[in-house]
Parts: C-alpha cells; sequence; structure tokens
C-alpha cells in the first residue's frame, strides 16, 4: 500500500513561493529566456530528489538558489560565461572616493532601468550573481556566502568589485550619452532649432 | 583622510551588515559627516536602481504550470491517486453489490410474504376455506398425498388451545404447497408448506418473524421443507403453533 508522501507537500510548499524569482535570477545568469526554463526546470527536479537530504529548518532558499547557480556553473552556458572570468583578486584595494560627477549623480537625474539592465549584464557572472543575491534578492553576506560556496570575505570583495565595475560600466554608457546630448543641442542651434 | 575607515565599511552598513553597536555608531557619523552621507546617498541610489533594474524576467503561466505539475505529479502520488481510485472503486462495487443483494432479496422476500398473507386473507374469506374438513391430522396428511411432490408431519395438538381445521393446496410463486388451517380462541392461523428449493425466492434468513400487514408471520426451514405461519393470533400464540410444528 502507497503511503502519504508529506515531504512532496512541504517541497512545493517551500520551493513554489521561490519560483518567480529563481526563474528572474536565471534569466540573469543565462541571460536567454529558454536556457532560464531549462535551468529553473532543472533545479526543481534536482532539488525534489535531494530534498530528503535538505534539513528542514535550515535555510532553504540557500539551499535551492545554490543548486541552481551549481546546475548553472555545469552547464554549457555557465561553463562559457565563466571560462572567460580572470581569477578574482579577492583581497582587493579599497574603493576611492567619489568623484564630483558619478554615475550615481547622473542616474539621479536620469534614471533608466534599462540602463541599469545593460550594465548588470556586462557584469563577469560572479560579480553579477553576488550583486542580484544581494541587492534583488536581498541576502545577507552570509545567504550569500552559503548559496555561492564561498567564504563571506569573498562576497564582500566581490560585492565590492561588481559595484565599482558596475559604476565604471554604467559611467561609460552615461557619458557618451551626455556628450551626445551635448552635440545634438549643439546641433539644434546650428539648425536654428 | 579622515573618512577612510568608516568609507570601508560603507557597503556593509548599507547592506545591514554591521553589528547593532556599529550601526549607532556609523548613523551617528554619517549625520555629522557630508562627505560620507553624500557618498552613502549615491550609493543607496544605485542600490535602489539596481533593485529595480534587477527584477526583470518573469516567468509564464505555462512554465510555472509545467513545473508545478512535474513536480507535484509524481509517481508516488499518481500510485496514491491509483489506490485510492482503486479503493472506491472497489467500494462501489461492494456497495452495489450489497444494494443489488439487500434490496433484491428483501424485495423478494416482501414479495413472498405478500403472497402468503394475500392466500392467508382469501382463504378465511372464502365461503369454503378448506377443501379437507377434519380436525384429525391423520385424515387431513393423507389427503396431500398425490397432490404435493413432498410429505409433512402435523403436529399432535392435545392440550395446546390449537385445533385444526382442515387443510387445501395453497400455491406461492407458482409452487405448489399445502395449506393448514388453526383455530386458537377464535382466530385462525394459517400454515403454509413448500418445498424449499422450489421457491423462486430465496429466504436468506433461516427462522424470522415478522408483521406483515398486522399479521403476525413466522417462518423457517426445516428437512427441505419451508413452513410459514400467519394469522391475526398474537405472536406468542404463533409461535407456540411453530414450536409445536418444529417438534415433529
Amino acid at each position: 500500500m502507497a503511503t502519504a508522501d508529506p515531504q512532496s507537500d512541504s517541497f512545493e510548499e517551500l520551493a513554489m513561493p521561490l519560483f518567480d524569482q529563481l526563474y528572474n535570477f536565471a534569466h540573469w545568469l543565462t541571460q536567454n529566456r529558454e536556457e532560464a526554463e531549462d535551468l529553473v526546470q532543472e533545479t526543481y527536479m534536482k532539488a525534489l530528489r535531494g530534498f530528503s537530504s535538505f534539513q528542514l529548518g535550515t535555510n532553504f532558499r540557500a539551499w535551492i538558489y545554490r543548486i541552481l547557480r551549481n546546475t548553472f556553473l555545469t552547464s554549457r552556458t555557465g561553463l562559457r560565461a565563466t571560462s572567460t572570468v580572470p581569477l578574482d583578486q579577492e583581497e582587493d584595494a579599497l574603493e576611492l572616493a567619489v568623484e564630483t560627477e558619478t554615475p550615481e549623480t547622473i542616474l539621479l537625474t536620469r534614471s533608466s532601468s534599462q540602463l541599469v539592465q545593460n550594465a548588470i549584464d556586462g557584469l563577469p557572472v560572479h560579480y553579477r550573481e553576488a550583486l542580484l543575491l544581494c541587492e534583488v534578492e536581498e541576502m545577507s553576506y552570509q545567504e550569500i556566502a552559503e548559496t555561492l560556496s564561498i567564504p563571506v570575505g569573498t562576497v564582500m570583495s566581490r560585492l565590492s568589485r561588481a559595484r565599482r565595475s558596475l559604476r565604471q560600466l554604467l559611467g561609460r554608457t552615461l557619458k557618451p550619452q551626455e556628450e551626445i546630448s551635448a552635440a545634438e543641442a549643439e546641433r539644434g542651434r546650428d539648425y536654428g532649432l | 583622510m579622515v573618512c577612510e575607515s568608516w568609507k570601508a565599511q560603507l557597503d556593509k552598513y548599507l547592506d545591514g551588515e554591521l553589528s547593532p553597536d556599529d550601526m549607532r555608531a556609523f548613523d551617528a557619523h554619517v549625520r555629522g559627516c557630508s562627505a560620507c552621507s553624500t557618498d552613502a546617498l549615491s550609493r543607496v541610489q544605485i542600490k535602489r536602481a539596481i533593485q529595480v533594474a534587477g527584477k526583470r524576467f518573469t516567468p509564464s503561466a505555462e512554465f510555472r504550470r509545467r513545473v508545478q505539475g512535474s513536480i507535484t505529479a509524481k509517481p508516488k502520488r499518481t500510485l496514491r491517486l491509483g489506490w485510492m481510485f482503486a479503493a472506491a472503486s472497489m467500494a462501489l462495487l461492494a456497495i452495489a453489490a450489497f444494494l443489488f443483494t439487500y434490496v433484491g432479496g428483501r424485495s423478494g422476500r416482501e414479495h413472498v410474504y405478500s403472497e402468503i398473507a394475500d392466500l392467508h386473507v382469501a382463504t378465511l374469506a372464502s365461503s369454503a376455506p378448506v377443501d379437507v374438513v377434519s380436525t384429525d391430522r391423520h385424515t387431513v396428511k393423507p389427503w396431500f398425498q398425490g397432490k404435493i411432490p413432498f410429505s409433512f408431519d402435523l403436529p399432535e395438538l392435545q392440550n395446546s388451545g390449537f385445533v385444526l381445521l382442515g387443510g387445501r393446496m395453497a400455491y406461492v410463486e407458482q409452487t405448489p404447497g399445502a395449506q393448514l388451517i388453526y383455530d386458537i380462541r377464535k382466530h385462525h392461523i394459517s400454515v403454509f408448506v413448500f418445498q424449499e428449493r422450489s421457491l423462486p425466492t430465496r429466504l436468506q434468513d433461516n427462522s424470522r418473524s415478522s408483521k406483515e400487514l398486522s399479521f403476525n408471520l413466522e417462518t423457517w426451514s426445516q428437512s427441505g421443507l419451508r413452513y410459514f405461519l400467519i394469522g391475526d393470533a398474537n405472536a406468542a400464540d404463533i409461535d407456540s403453533l411453530a414450536k409445536l410444528f418444529k417438534a415433529e
């Protein structure tokens, strides 16, 4: 006689509320809808199979994100994405003080999700994932460390480098636009507009 | 730069990763330091921008259903549903079989009882209720010879209060049998005797007393014969006569 399967119920209860977030994260990693769907599907299957090894009461979110991220790393897209990332220099120098004209100040007046999205897309995958887990998933450093299987110190240095890289990417994106705008304004004057 | 040590902690501060004491100390510093507050403000703005921009991709409803289905429609659960279905089917079959037997049996039984009661009433209403008029069992019993395909014994009624009035042929469900009329204190009781295996309706209960159309009825099976006693006498009298027959 088959018995009830309470584990399946509790897995569903724990896993399905994270579905949208996991998909969002998967899409950020794979940068492709189909691959994101495959990744999420595989993550859920792996998590369900391994759910008996998950200890109830511990951090389920970090556990399932770790499965997703490890699955991604072993995928073709994941291997390609990570093979281009240079070894982290984890003990990074301190960031310099903010300049007068910073990407943030530009964003203050010209906030654009598209620009930020493009900048996040341009980050190496190790920075991108740490940054998204921190800012979008609002994970603690400890949770991120669990998810990425790295020490908390490494989480901090990756976040720091991710933020600096993002600022640089945004700066490159925004500044030429500033110049273009200025050039267009100049042209407009030439044409008597 | 005086704020260097603070700035090194700025991200941790904004990420809420400092200890409560350090958070309070940082709060106090940021309020008093324009360089750090400006830096903090710009970092908060970029954090917010990432937060908004980061929530970018939404799964389709179809994909959600697919994943949901794949984690809920597990073999175990299918098996469980299968078992539930099988159990439900078995239960339905059992109920149907029970109803068929019970209702069928019950309706068959009711039908026989109804016929017995009708016969009893018709006999009493008849101007010639009995074909063999005799109080002597040794006269009545031989009268049935050659008329019915079985033989039966009639009890000795001495000191019982019962008087044999006579007998006649009876048919229940196209089955021939004997009908005997007894009297006790002006009440008439019919005793029907049939060959058990000849009756189309199987009366599951071997022995039964009941009230049919306000008549008291008792029935039992004995030596391959089915006996019915019916009359408006009280149940105790019916039972007494039944005991006399059973003793034979």
